[in-house]
């Protein structure tokens, strides 16, 4: 396709007369239509996000600099008086360290979880459907009656948890008042409701790695474990990044459970469990009544969660570069396999059909494909780059 | 887990559109009738009027029907919230969008009435010489601003009475009918300390503790306190650290909880707390009026309840509510008439029937029907009869101003920690408690 286009521009770069580029109104419109549409096509998403994203983060930043009460409304400008209020303020630094707390606690063992379910699910099962909702239910269940549940299970004294840890000779354990018993407890709902969900991602990524590639490690002699960390492990990378990604903004932003954990709902009384978000709402809507402190409360999150988004990008990166050496060579290897044993099986012209899409696949690696082997494809590229633009 | 918060702020904006058009149809009906009719109640003003209340105010649809009849062209709407803490966030969240949504009548705990004084041009004056000599004196004093406007008409009150576990108490040889029982309580003149005595004398003999925790229980001592945190003058917070008068209820009540052993060591509302009642945790609590349906709605199937008619340290109140009506209203003339309507005496003792809220209006009190409400479950306790009593027992009205809620917070947080999580004693804990006090940065 990119073969046909490319001699269109050489010519009218060539000719250094701009008289002839003078073009109908028809042409000029479609010219107009092929620039503009796709724009276009997008835009509905943008608008959308303009004004129930960018426009309230910008709003609250204009709030965060002034004086603002709940129901006095809007004062005097302060300039970045509120943040210096909030980062001075004890609790704040202690509802960061809760939330990071919590967040470490559910995240990791809820992904562990996540892929380990969707990997059986991922099995040739007997009612395969009912066992894909099934792990979904909880996160139908509405997050407040899932409180209310654990909330009686990780009661102190006539908790359903602790009268099993005291029927089999332990210690009951103080949910609400050891700081890290309170951290598990709460990551558990977490934990309850995201599984499932997380599970059916990782689930429909590992539907739509190609089957052949089981086949083949099957042929290499490799096991069940063998197959999962270096087949589908690797095939679903992306997936797993927009898993991680999606948790910790999730994770940062934890509320309805912490604020059903207790009566009162603010993180007890040493604010052993309050996270930052909980501490947002407590400064905008309780004691405070302060919208200009909870403003800046909510841009330092954001920024809190922009920097962490990007350690993680760069982490997951880094662990998919890695990854990515380690199965390209294993899928070439895997594909060259395919294609042996197709050969073998069925001689003639049904062998081409697998060869065909490997120095494609070689091509969309971009480090890996060896200089000599560079297909067609990527020629075709570059002189249109070259023509096109320059 | 942002897809949560989507999904609480679509309900949330949802129930805040479905109250504008509420309010909306109300408006443009006034408006596009109102050139043609003149007069009101002839049936041509057709005007609907929201009445924003939370739990159960004990206002039946039955009720509202009759209001609609004695005025035609008036649709009645009632909104329930469900638990104060919602509808608080939900007015203190519509007045700062302006009173967009704002019901026409508004009800309001007296837990949240003071912050609301601040701002009293938010709301109408309903001050009306007719009504003078409606409710008890105090009630319609927590409502009355410095310069005399009149922010709510008082709907229900909770004077507190003691519930105790007859069953228990027989068990550790304690007096079980409610004369005896109250006057081992000290009767009339019953201190604290006299509460707490028998409390001594009920553990050495059970295995239940005597209260279920500090915290209901300083709710109960802190409120006999005229001006507990704040100058009842100038509305200043007083420094926590020298505020001997709270520091010494503190100490009193955690001495009894803690070192005598007398609490449960129960948070309320809790679930913990809910167990408890199944389990024989406790055998008594501080009762107001209103507690009584939530005592019985977590004991059911235990028998033992009754009600005695008694108070350590003098009457006491604990809530209550009030219906005002948010100045940003369209109709606030019609919204006034029905608040009065429902908060007439007549009306209360209907809802007192209906949801056991003890009514504050004098004749109500004083009604027949009151008077003679007996409680089966309490073991046929002649509640209106006691409350009443209890009512005329309150002496202080506790002076709450606009920081209150934040510094009796800091304290029950004290208290809890000691009491419940145990994860300090009383002096370290109360030493926290003047660290969040100051971290209030009111002083």
């Amino acid at each position: 396709m990119t073969a046909l286009h490319t001699p269109a521009p050489a010519p009218a770069r060539g000719n250094p007369d701009p008289a002839p580029r003078r073009v109908g109104f028809t042409q000029r419109l479609s010219r107009w239509d092929v620039k503009l549409s796709p724009y276009l096509y997008i835009s509905p998403f943008f608008l959308l996000f303009a004004l129930v994203g960018a426009f309230p983060l910008v709003y609250t930043a204009y709030v965060s600099v002034h004086e603002w009460n709940l129901l006095g409304g809007q004062g005097e400008f302060v300039g970045l008086q509120n943040f210096a209020d909030v980062l001075g303020q004890a609790i704040f630094w202690k509802s960061v360290g809760n939330t990071f707390s919590i967040f470490v606690l559910s995240a990791a063992p809820q992904l562990a979880l996540a892929i380990t379910i969707a990997a059986l699910l991922d099995q040739n099962l007997r009612a395969a459907t009912f066992w894909r909702m099934g792990v979904l239910v909880p996160y139908v269940v509405a997050p407040v009656a899932v409180s209310l549940i654990f909330g009686r299970m990780f009661a102190d004294q006539y908790g359903l948890i602790n009268a099993i840890l005291g029927g089999i000779g332990l210690d009951p354990v103080g949910w609400h008042s050891d700081r890290f018993a309170s951290h598990v407890a709460i990551a558990t709902i977490v934990n309850f409701r995201w599984t499932g969900y997380n599970a059916l991602i990782l689930l429909a990524a590992m539907q739509a790695v190609p089957r052949e590639l089981y086949e083949a490690a099957v042929i290499d002699g490799a096991g069940r474990f063998r197959q999962f960390f270096s087949v589908t492990i690797p095939q679903i990378r992306s997936t797993m990044v927009f898993v991680v990604i999606t948790a910790t903004i999730g994770g940062m932003q934890i509320f309805d459970e912490v604020r059903m954990y207790d009566p009162i709902g603010l993180g007890g009384p040493s604010r052993n469990w309050m996270t930052t978000v909980l501490y947002l709402y407590d400064v905008a809507w309780g004691n405070q009544k302060n919208f200009g402190r909870a403003a800046a409360v909510a841009w330092l999150l954001f920024l809190l969660i922009v920097c962490i988004g990007l350690i993680n990008f760069y982490l997951t990166s880094r662990i998919a570069a890695a990854d990515g050496d380690r199965s390209a060579v294993s899928r070439r290897r895997t594909q060259a396999l395919i294609a042996q044993a197709q050969a073998k099986a069925r001689a003639g012209s049904r062998a081409e059909a697998p060869t065909a899409p490997l120095p494609a696949h070689a091509a969309a690696l971009p480090d890996d494909g060896p200089p000599g082997q560079a297909p067609p494809g990527r020629t075709t590229r570059s002189t249109r780059d070259s023509g096109g633009q320059r | 887990m942002t897809t949560r918060t989507r999904i609480t702020l679509a309900a949330t904006s949802i129930a805040a559109m479905t109250a504008l058009a509420a309010c909306g149809g109300g408006d443009s009906g006034s408006d596009s009738e109102d050139p043609g009719t003149t007069g009101s109640g002839d049936g041509g003003d057709e005007i609907t009027l929201t009445v924003a209340t939370f739990n159960q105010f004990g206002y039946t649809d039955e009720m509202l029907d009759r209001y609609e009849e004695e005025h035609p062209g008036i649709t009645v709407e009632l909104i329930t919230a469900d638990s104060s803490e919602d509808a608080r966030t939900n007015l203190t969240t519509k007045i700062a969008a302006g009173g967009e949504g704002l019901a026409d009548i508004e009800g309001i705990e007296v837990d949240w009435l003071p912050e609301l004084m601040q701002y009293p041009d938010l709301f109408t004056d309903l001050s009306d010489p007719e009504l003078e000599g409606r409710w008890v004196d105090w009630k319609v004093a927590q409502a009355t601003t410095a310069d005399g406007r009149l922010l709510g008409y008082g709907t229900d009150i909770g004077p507190e009475g003691i519930c105790y576990r007859q069953d228990l108490f027989e068990a550790a040889g304690l007096p079980t009918d409610p004369a005896e029982v109250a006057e081992l309580l000290g009767g009339d003149d019953a201190t604290w300390e006299d509460y707490f005595a028998a409390g001594r004398e009920f553990v050495a003999n059970s295995d239940a503790a005597w209260f279920d925790g500090a915290q209901a229980t300083y709710q109960g001592m802190v409120n006999q306190l005229e001006s507990a945190y704040e100058d009842a003058g100038t509305g200043d917070a007083l420094d926590l650290s020298t505020n001997t008068a709270v520091r010494d209820l503190y100490d009193q009540v955690l001495s009894a909880s803690v070192d005598d052993g007398l609490s449960a060591g129960l948070e309320q509302w809790s679930a913990d707390w809910d167990a408890a009642f199944q389990n024989d945790g406790f055998a008594t609590m501080l009762c107001p009026a209103w507690m009584t349906g939530p005592v019985e709605e977590r004991a059911g199937g235990v028998d033992g309840w009754n009600l005695a008619d008694v108070f350590p340290g003098g009457g006491g109140n604990w809530g209550g509510s009030f219906l005002t009506v948010p100045a940003s209203g369209a109709n606030t003339e019609a919204a006034t008439e029905l608040a009065a309507w429902l908060t007439h005496p007549e009306q209360q003792t209907e809802a007192f029937g209906n949801a056991g809220t003890f009514p504050s209006q004098i004749e109500a009190q004083t009604s027949e029907e009151v008077q003679s409400a007996t409680n089966d479950f309490f073991n046929d306790a002649p509640i209106g009869e006691i409350f009443t009593s209890r009512a005329e027992a309150i002496e202080v009205v506790p002076f709450k101003g606009a920081n209150y809620f934040s510094i009796h917070q800091a304290v029950q947080n004290a208290v809890l920690r000691v009491d419940v999580t145990g994860e300090q004693d009383a002096d370290s804990s109360w030493e926290s408690a003047v660290e969040e006090f100051n971290g209030l940065g009111l002083m």
